[in-house]
């Protein structure tokens, strides 16, 4: 057992960090022989799902480690969630990640590590920092201190500024095979081979998806659903009845994954404010900016629900854009194995009914789509727009 | 009247900021008419910390002319309402206060003390209903005692629109403008063809083909603030109702208002806009338009720019497919 098992189809990955993490244990014993296996900063890539974060927090609990990644002991158990004395995590929750934020972390690297090896400090998602808030990192890269490691994750290296992504080793991880991610689903979370196999090629190499598809049932459903898009594109009314449909679905997708969790926030906030209190002392009514303090909070929780509608709304684009994908591969004949594999039967129909030509275009539509929703267009107009393209081909 | 207008005490009630500003501007201006050298303070009622006035309101060594005007007076705190209470009580000579409450429920104790002090109160209430708008305009229009044809003051209001300020600027351009009775003439003369520009007549005129009455109207909105993005989403609308209605088959209006969800009348005027164009034109236009909004969103230099041509582009579509 070691902490990289959870990290699916990163052979070449797990080899380079295991040597580095022995180089680093020979440095801690006063080696430094191999000392060039080891450095002060790293930077983890590679596209969404395919485990940036499990590689690095793998990678922190190696370093902390007496034996290399056991997984099995304390120091590992505490690197991997996050609760080590010497392994600082930084999730960036809101849009970006602050200026403030990381002056605080590069204080942090520079302290010495309490357990006596490395003062780890992880930044997921670096991508979401600012030009000015890189740049405040970038002291801490360019003269480390002794024992200090800094672990970024992002998309890819264009997401860096190139002044940090030069000075980082590169740790690039691929889309891991669908047989690799199967395999996890059957090993970690027993579930039955056959669903695996299907979650693992439906998901497209993203792990977190995988495991929800396989897990639970009204992922299955919803893929479905976006998936019924390309049958009920009859005439203009059913195209954009079918656009609104797949927007509604993201709308409520996001509700139900945030409703909980803005209701819990909201009662803690209302309840620190002072809200339901009894007692001596209690005036009856909120202390003086209390009301404003809400306000923020709902303002906070309302951009995060229309990031997650978003984010729910893209993952139906990358699906959609996956089968007519399936389709475009029955047209040409290739043999290739195709993404959505239960819908084989219509995505032969519709490569019977088109041209490989259309097809083509139907994929750019899609991608247009995903492209407009990120420059903010109105989720509505850029989903019809391309239900409307995706009729005609 | 200079002497009625530097009562001792001057109560403004209301929110209309342009009345509440010339009442306001008037004071000022017969203060400095009675002495140039005067001193005029404006407070907002919510920045004033007990003491503030004070300062102001207590009587000094040269005796020189005051005017202090307290805004908002409902937002005052306990503290600094008690203490203009407490001066109303002693007034100085050498000053002349201004208080201006927005008349709410706000610090109605303060309201009523200061009504029954007041030497002088104004109401400065909210125009809203058409009627009072209509009286507002009347007035202004017969200020310098000029013979006003009831219908000119109509065909301004519908020409100029419900802006108050604007209203009172285009009221006194016109009688600088003209000589004897102010008619409908004189009125059309100056203002014809300028009417309130919005996202839907101009999406309204973009899908009736009508490409020169869409720009005019999206250039005479530039010339305020043209709002890009209240153009997109009106004209992505207007398709979204077109293309349902065109769907829906040839039923009544009474029965597809039912089905769709939409206004009877709003399914007629639709019905009458679907006229003229196929599929294949509703599709292209959708794309001009989602096309546009991310344009004005930031995917273009140009702003106004990106809105005409996406004009352009939806009138063009309404002859496509045929």
């Amino acid at each position: 057992m070691s902490v990289f098992d959870d990290l699916v189809g990163q052979q070449a990955v797990v080899l380079q960090l295991q040597a580095a993490a022995a180089a680093a244990a020979r440095v801690v014993a006063g080696d430094d022989s191999t000392a060039s296996a080891m450095t002060h900063a790293w930077l983890f890539t590679g596209p969404p799902g395919s485990g940036r974060s499990v590689a690095a927090r793998g990678f922190a609990a190696a370093l902390q480690c007496e034996d290399r990644g056991c997984g099995h002991c304390s120091a590992c158990h505490q690197a991997v969630a996050g609760t080590h004395a010497d392994v600082a995590v930084v999730v960036p929750e809101g849009l970006s990640l602050g200026v403030a934020e990381v002056r605080r972390i590069v204080a942090h690297t520079a302290r010495r590590p309490t357990a006596g090896r490395w003062q780890v400090t992880l930044i997921e998602d670096a991508d979401r920092m600012p030009d000015y808030a890189s740049n405040a990192l970038l002291k801490a890269i360019e003269e480390p201190p002794p024992r200090g490691v800094l672990l970024l994750c992002a998309p890819s290296v264009e997401d860096l500024l190139p002044t940090i992504r030069s000075r980082c080793r590169l740790v690039p991880l691929r889309t891991p095979p669908a047989d690799a991610v199967a395999e996890v689903l059957v090993r970690r979370d027993g579930v039955d081979p056959a669903m695996a196999a299907f979650a693992a090629q439906a998901a497209q190499g993203h792990i977190g998806r995988a495991r929800r598809l396989a897990l639970q049932e009204d992922a299955r459903t919803e893929r479905r659903d976006v998936l019924s898009l390309p049958r009920s594109l009859h005439g203009v009314g059913s195209a954009l009845q079918a656009a609104k449909d797949l927007v509604d679905a993201a709308q409520a997708e996001a509700a139900r994954l945030t409703k909980d969790r803005d209701a819990s926030e909201r009662e803690e906030l209302s309840t620190a404010l002072g809200g339901g209190a009894t007692g001596k002392g209690y005036t009856g009514s909120a202390p003086k900016g209390g009301a404003g303090a809400l306000k923020e909070l709902e303002k906070r929780q309302k951009s995060r629900g229309t990031r997650t509608s978003r984010d729910a709304l893209d993952r139906a684009l990358v699906d959609l854009a996956a089968f007519y994908r399936d389709v475009l591969v029955v047209q040409l004949g290739t043999g290739t194995p195709a993404i959505h594999g239960d819908l084989g039967a219509q995505a032969a129909t519709i490569a019977g009914a088109t041209t490989p030509e259309s097809t083509l275009r139907r994929i750019e539509a899609v991608l247009a789509c995903r492209t407009a929703l990120d420059g903010n267009v109105a989720p509505l107009l850029a989903v019809e727009s391309m239900a409307l393209a995706l009729r005609t081909g | 009247m200079p002497t009625d207008l530097l009562s001792p005490l001057t109560l403004i009630v209301g929110d209309e900021e342009l009345l509440v500003a010339r009442a306001v501007s008037d004071v000022i201006r017969a203060a400095r008419a009675d002495d140039p050298d005067v001193d005029v303070r404006e407070l907002e009622g919510s920045d004033v910390a007990p003491g503030d006035l004070g300062e102001v309101l207590s009587p000094s060594l040269f005796a020189e002319r005051r005017v202090l005007v307290i805004h908002a007076a409902e937002d005052l705190g306990k503290d600094t309402a008690a203490e203009v209470l407490a001066y109303i009580a002693e007034p100085l000579d050498e000053v002349t206060l201004l208080v201006v409450h927005a008349g709410g429920a706000k610090g109605k104790a303060l309201l009523s003390s200061l009504q029954s002090a007041a030497g002088r109160t104004l109401s400065a209430a909210r125009i809203t209903r058409p009627g009072e708008r209509r009286d507002f305009l009347r007035a202004e229009l017969r200020a310098d005692g000029r013979v006003v044809e009831e219908e000119a003051v109509g065909a301004l209001l519908e020409a100029v629109g419900n802006d108050l300020r604007e209203l009172a600027s285009s009221a006194s351009q016109l009688l600088s403008d003209t000589h004897g009775p102010i008619t409908v003439a004189a009125v059309n003369r100056y203002h014809r063809g300028r009417a309130e520009a919005n996202g839907f007549a101009v999406a309204e005129r973009a899908v009736e083909g009508d490409l020169a009455g869409a720009l005019e109207l999206v250039r005479w909105w530039s010339m305020v603030k043209l709002e890009h993005v209240l153009v997109t989403s009106a004209l992505a609308n207007t398709l979204r109702s077109m293309a349902m209605v065109a769907s829906a088959g040839r039923n009544p209006a009474g029965v597809l208002a039912g089905q769709l969800g939409m206004p009877a009348w709003k399914v007629e005027k639709t019905q009458r806009q679907v006229r003229g164009w196929r599929p294949e034109g509703l599709e292209r236009a959708f794309q001009a338009v989602a096309a546009a909004d991310a344009d004005v969103k930031g995917g273009a230099v140009d702003q106004d720019y990106a809105v005409e041509r996406m004009l352009l582009a939806v009138v063009q579509a309404r002859g496509a497919g045929r």
